[in-house]
C-alpha cells in the first residue's frame, strides 16, 4: 500500500459536465475524453439510482433543490482467474466514491476501500469549492474550474489527509 | 458446497444484521439480462412498470460495472468504456448506498447477477448473497424440470 489516501477527484456540474478533475497517482492515466465520459456516466447513473429507489426520499428531490448529501460507497471486487477457476471476491485496493448534491454539483472521490472519514474530506472539499470557486468573481457558474486558490488549498487538504492516513 | 446428492446448503444462513424488515426487493438476472426472479417485500414507491424497472436495473448494473472497471486506479490497462465485459473480467463493485437504500450486488462466473435492495443501514451482505446463490444452485439449477433462461417458478 503506497499510502495514497485518494486516487482522484471529480467535480461534476448539474448537467453532467466535468468541471474539475485531478488525479493523485492512480495506475494508468486516463485521458481527458475518458474522464469526461465517466463524469457524464456518473451523472446518468445517479439519475437512474433515483428512479429505482424503493422509498421516497431521493425520488422527487430535483437537482435544483438542496437535499441532504447522498453518499455512495463502493468497494471494488476483483475477479481474478486462477488455475482455470474464477476466484471471485478478491478484494483489492479500490474505490470509495462519494458525492454530495447541493445545487446539483457532485463531488466524487476515488479512494482505497475501507478509508474512513471520506465524508469529512468531501465536505471539506465542498467548503473549499464554496470559498474559492463560488466566491471568485471571475468564475462563471457551471464552467470548468480554473482557480489558483482552489487548487492550492485542495492540494494542501489532500496532502494533509495523506499524512493523517500514514501516521495511523 | 456439496455438488452431488444431498441438499446441504454449505454456508449456513448468515446472521441478519439489525432487525428484520429492512429488505425492499431482490432481483436475479441471468447473463442475457433476463430477470429470472423478482421479489418485493416493501416497496411503497413505484415509478415504472415491472418490465421497465428490470431493464433499468440491469442497465444500471451494466454501466456501473464498466464504470468501476474503467476507473479502477490499481490496474494499468482498462478496457474501453461501455464495452461489455465478461463476468470475471475487470473489477466490479459489490454494493452502493444512497440516502434511501442500499443495493448489494453479486455476479457469479456464469453471469448470474443477484441484487438485494435493502435499507441504507444494512451492513455487508456478501455472505447473504452467496447463500442465495447456493440456494439457486441447489434448487434451481439442479432441478431437472427447470429450463435455463426462464423465470424461476
Amino acid at each position: 500500500m503506497d499510502g495514497a489516501a485518494i486516487y482522484s477527484l471529480f467535480i461534476i456540474n448539474k448537467s453532467g459536465g466535468l468541471i474539475f478533475y485531478k488525479d493523485y497517482g492512480s495506475a494508468g492515466r486516463m485521458d481527458t475524453n475518458d474522464s469526461l465520459r465517466l463524469a457524464s456516466l456518473w451523472h446518468s447513473m445517479h439519475a437512474i439510482s433515483q428512479q429505482l429507489s424503493p422509498t421516497v426520499g431521493v425520488q422527487g428531490s430535483s437537482f435544483s433543490k438542496p437535499t441532504p448529501s447522498i453518499s455512495i460507497a463502493f468497494s471494488l471486487l476483483q475477479h481474478t482467474k486462477t488455475e482455470g477457476m474464477y476466484a471471485i471476491n478478491r478484494r483489492l485496493p479500490s474505490l470509495d466514491l462519494s458525492k454530495s448534491i447541493l445545487a446539483g454539483t457532485k463531488f466524487f472521490v476515488v479512494c482505497e476501500p475501507g478509508t474512513q472519514r471520506m465524508e469529512a474530506l468531501l465536505k471539506f472539499i465542498y467548503e473549499l469549492f464554496a470559498d474559492y470557486v463560488l466566491k471568485n468573481p471571475f468564475y462563471e457558474m457551471e464552467m470548468p474550474i480554473r482557480c489558483e486558490l482552489f487548487d492550492l488549498n485542495l492540494l494542501q487538504a489532500v496532502q494533509k489527509d495523506r499524512v493523517a492516513l500514514l501516521s495511523r | 458446497m456439496q455438488f452431488f446428492g444431498g441438499s446441504d446448503i454449505s454456508p449456513s444462513p448468515p446472521v441478519t444484521t439489525g432487525s428484520g424488515d429492512n429488505g425492499h426487493m431482490m432481483y436475479i438476472f441471468n447473463r442475457n439480462g433476463v430477470c429470472l426472479l423478482y421479489r418485493e417485500w416493501n416497496r411503497p414507491l413505484k415509478t415504472l412498470d415491472a418490465q421497465q424497472d428490470h431493464k433499468l436495473m440491469f442497465g444500471l448494473l451494466f454501466s456501473l460495472k464498466s464504470f468501476t472497471a474503467k476507473m479502477d486506479p490499481t490496474s494499468v490497462e482498462k478496457g474501453n468504456l461501455g464495452l461489455p465485459q465478461l463476468p470475471g473480467q475487470g473489477c466490479s463493485f459489490h454494493s452502493f448506498r444512497t440516502n434511501t437504500y442500499k443495493l448489494s450486488f453479486m455476479e457469479s462466473p456464469s453471469g448470474i447477477k443477484i441484487i438485494l435492495v435493502t435499507s441504507p443501514k444494512t451492513g455487508d451482505l456478501r455472505e447473504s448473497l452467496k447463500y442465495i446463490y447456493n440456494l439457486y444452485v441447489e434448487y434451481v439449477v439442479k432441478n431437472p424440470l427447470y429450463t435455463p433462461g426462464t423465470p424461476i417458478r
